[in-house]
């Protein structure tokens, strides 16, 4: 029987191993049949913003194409596929208030805006909570 | 001017940008013009390690396309005739021999940091 996890990030992408981290225990929760809640606190709701581009390396002399440089909203779309594939849910949440102070509301399609409200709640219902904060 | 940049945090973020920040940063002021040197201490000497593996990363269908080589991109560096050094004592410390490491690199204990940052303008500790 699929379970619920809650995940609770709050990392901006492309700083800490923070993000890769909480990105992978969502694709296995995903891939073993479960549905995941990810609560995106702070820097994390940066994570899912449309606008974000994958760019050429000049230390390395590779173009846009070579690099094939990845983004962190590609990712996250890449599991809100993953979760339809496998019948299973994954509920994205974007901190509003964060999600305002940054002006950080362009989003890929799948996440939707919340507050901490929302992640009390996930928390009540769900069958395992992970915090990963800042540090 | 002669800069000294220190690198202690380790593998922040090397996934996503496929690389280390610090490093290609370096590499990227040194391509132009900047006089600078590196040392490793702290977790970041385990990037001397050669033949690391952080291959096979993927979200779904979506896969890493090209893994983090922080000791590649340290050899490349060294190419670029910037030098490294490195604090023998976290080596030691990690249980990191010699054999295992890149060539290349200057040891420098602890104790003599402060004559290294004397022959240098600026310190920068990243």
């Amino acid at each position: 029987m699929a379970k619920t996890l809650t995940i609770a990030i709050m990392d901006p992408p492309y700083e800490t191993a923070n993000t890769t981290t909480a990105l992978r225990i969502v694709n296995a929760a995903l891939t073993q049949g479960n549905n995941v809640t990810v609560f995106a606190y702070e820097g994390a709701v940066n994570l899912t913003m449309k606008g974000q581009q994958p760019h050429a390396n000049p230390v390395k002399g590779t173009s846009v194409e070579q690099e094939q440089h990845p983004t962190t909203k590609d990712w996250i779309a890449s599991l809100f596929e993953l979760a339809r594939k496998n019948s299973v849910k994954l509920e994205w949440i974007n901190c509003g208030l964060c999600v305002d102070e940054r002006g950080a509301g362009d989003w890929i399609e799948g996440p939707r805006r919340g507050s901490p409200k929302d992640f009390y709640e996930a928390a009540q219902k769900s069958d395992g909570i992970l915090v990963i904060p800042a540090k | 001017m002669k800069i000294l940049s220190i690198v202690e945090t380790a593998y922040r973020a090397t996934l996503e940008e496929q690389d280390d920040t610090i490093l290609w940063l370096n590499h990227s002021l040194k391509n132009n013009g900047a006089d600078v040197s590196l040392l490793l201490r702290g977790n970041a000497v385990n990037y001397a390690v050669r033949g690391q593996n952080a291959g096979g990363l993927a979200f779904g269908d979506r896969k890493l396309a090209h893994a983090p080589e922080p000791d590649r991109d340290l050899q490349k560096l060294m190419e670029a005739k910037v030098p490294v050094y490195i604090i023998e004592e976290d080596l030691r410390e990690r249980g990191l021999a010699q054999a295992g490491l890149i060539g290349g690199m200057e040891k420098v204990s602890r104790k003599a940091v402060p004559a290294l940052l004397e022959r240098f303008d600026q310190v920068w500790h990243w």
